[in-house]
């Protein structure tokens, strides 16, 4: 889709490049924040933490220095999105990031943008010369005396984990990307031990929007808990494929209608990391109080078999886990194997709830967030396609992929 | 190694460590670039590397083996990364796949006998609204059928 066809609510609508950045240094701090607040802006990379609290909380540090990174590690299986902000709509990325800057007082800002995108890398790179030449970047920005800010691109060097946020730290630092205990967070000592702020492109993007228009504005979309839009990278069995831009609450039914996706059988929402949901479950809203997603939706049409989508899902887990903590390095080894004696039809049922317990185990146990949410698909899937999985001829095998 | 290449590779990494700094977040941008021009980091460039950055050589491999864009063995002129994630597979990854070996008589993880290719697998590109995809250095290709593949691959030096 080219960015002329594009239509949203919020991101994909027109903006003047500039044009939040020299609102917002009229602005007091406190005057950003509160608008923030009231448009109850969520973390659009998964986790959905308020945006105006994790700012806040910066703001209120007492530190020499202070950091802001755009997380553009995008790796979960199944999205996109970040891709087509960063490609087409680099001003409003860029501009969020120059408005925390000012927000919480820091004069530095790294993009960790993911190796697999090191396409884009150049493109990044002129738009940043072009807007330092334009006064949104490096000293005195858009003539506010004293408030300098710069911008920065580092390149990932392909591990999905890197995406956790102080994973993505320790990368920034020279470091394996191990993730590191929590507390304290990235908000008290980041970067170099510095404050520093970790917020998803998507989450970014939206801010001056927010600044133009108002919080109250933002909220006329969405519902009473997940206010304003999302985009859904949509991939899998339907007729168009690609990046919408919708009103959170917008139901997994209206989705599948608007994508051109017939004879559905499932729908994965939330990447290898989310859930599995049957059509039962179609009803269900896309939003933080009902079916969270940081954007991924895969769909599996009637002739999809379900042990090979999970199949794939643990083949991702096992490459991707760090190895430093037991539950997740070893626990998605034995699901993978589970899944491969399912496919096989060795498995007793004894053994598979067992594998069960241990997948919940894991989603306490795990150091990060990928142990955590990895035995999501694997709990989903085994209940929610059951019949086809142990109860019907050949165990899904004769399904075809 | 020939003196004369240690030579110049030592000159390029004290231009690299110029470049990006002697402090401990420079090593990956420093690794990345090295990797980018050979395809490799050699035992020869990480202990350069280390010197410069005043860190054991052994940090310096311990950060290699963990991404996996970097590599401390030789490898091809160029590196074909073809993704092997969920929506690609439903896109047809596999008929692209066991063309792709046949067309180069090697399997995933293995390298050309002329050393023209390796051919890798890697998790989800961001490409999954136009799978199969696959990344060629840094370059990506979708909407992949065999033949598109096959052409592309013949098509690189
Ligand atoms: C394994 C793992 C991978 C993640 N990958 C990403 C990612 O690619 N992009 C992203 O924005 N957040 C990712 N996150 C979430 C980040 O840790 C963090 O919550 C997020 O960047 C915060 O930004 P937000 O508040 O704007 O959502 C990942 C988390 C985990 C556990
Ligand atoms: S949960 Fe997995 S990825 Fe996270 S720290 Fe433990 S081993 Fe590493
Ligand atoms: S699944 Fe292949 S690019 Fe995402």
């Amino acid at each position: 889709m080219e960015k002329a066809k594009r239509n949203g609510l919020v991101l994909f609508t027109d903006y003047q490049q500039g044009s939040a950045v020299k609102k917002a240094v009229t602005l007091t701090r406190d005057d950003i924040l509160f608008e923030l607040r009231e448009a109850k802006l969520k973390g659009r990379g998964g986790a959905g933490f308020p945006t105006s609290t994790k700012w806040m909380l910066t703001a209120a540090a007492i530190a020499d220095k202070k950091y802001i990174v755009c997380n553009a590690d995008e790796g979960e299986p199944g999205t996109f999105k970040d891709r087509v902000l960063l490609l087409e709509y680099p001003e409003l990325v860029f501009e969020g990031m120059v408005i925390a800057g000012y927000t919480i007082g820091a004069e530095y800002g790294f993009v960790y943008l993911r190796g697999e995108y090191n396409y884009m890398l150049k493109s990044l790179n002129d738009y940043l010369a072009m807007m330092r030449k334009e006064n949104l970047l490096g000293k005195d920005i858009a003539g506010k005396k004293g408030f300098n800010f710069d911008i920065e691109i580092k390149l990932g060097a392909g591990a999905y984990v890197c995406g956790e946020e102080t994973a993505l730290i320790e990368s920034l630092e020279g470091n394996r990307g191990e993730p590191r205990n929590r507390p304290p967070y990235p908000v008290n000592r980041g970067y170099l031990g510095y404050p520093t702020i970790v917020n998803n492109v998507e989450t970014l993007a939206s801010v001056p929007h927010i600044i133009n228009k108002g919080g109250e504005w933002y909220c006329t979309n969405g519902t009473d808990k997940s206010t304003g839009s999302k985009l859904f990278s949509v991939s899998g069995d339907c007729e168009k494929p690609g990046v919408y831009e919708l009103p959170w609450g917008t139901t997994i039914n209206e989705l599948l209608d608007l994508v051109g996706a017939k004879d559905t059988k499932a729908v994965q929402v939330g990447g290898a990391s989310g859930v599995c949901l049957n059509q039962e479950q179609f009803g269900r809203k896309l939003a933080y109080e009902d079916a969270g997603t940081g954007g991924s939706i895969m769909i599996f049409n009637s002739k999809r078999s379900m042990i090979k989508v999970l199949k794939n899902f643990m083949e991702f887990f096992v490459e991707e886990s760090c190895g430093q903590c037991t539950p997740c390095r070893i626990g998605n080894r034995k699901l993978l194997e589970g899944v491969e004696m399912i496919e096989k039809g060795t498995f007793t049922f004894g053994y598979i709830n067992s594998l069960k317990e241990l997948a919940k185990t894991m989603q306490i146990a795990s150091k990060c967030g990928l142990g955590q949410s990895s035995p999501n698909s694997f709990l989903s899937i085994l209940e929610n396609f059951d019949d086809e999985i142990f109860h019907s001829k050949g165990n899904g095998v004769s399904h075809v992929n | 190694m020939l003196v004369y290449e240690k030579n110049s590779l030592a000159e390029e990494i004290e231009e690299l460590v110029k470049t990006y700094g002697n402090e401990r977040p420079s090593l990956l941008p420093i690794l990345e670039a090295i990797q980018s021009k050979y395809n490799y980091i050699s035992d020869f460039a990480q202990q350069e590397i280390a010197q410069h950055l005043a860190i054991h050589p052994v940090e310096v491999y311990s950060v290699i083996s963990f991404y996996s864009f970097l590599h401390a063995e030789p490898k091809g002129r160029n590196i074909v990364r073809l993704c092997q994630t969920i929506s690609c597979d439903l896109a047809g990854k596999s008929k692209v796949a066991e063309a792709i070996q046949k067309e180069l008589g090697i399997r995933f993880g293995e390298t050309t006998r002329d050393r023209r290719i390796t051919l890798e697998y890697t998790n989800c590109l961001g490409m999954c609204d136009c799978g199969p995809a696959m990344i060629v250095n840094d370059a990506v290709y979708t909407h992949l059928d065999p033949q598109r593949a096959i052409k592309i691959l013949s098509e690189i030096k």
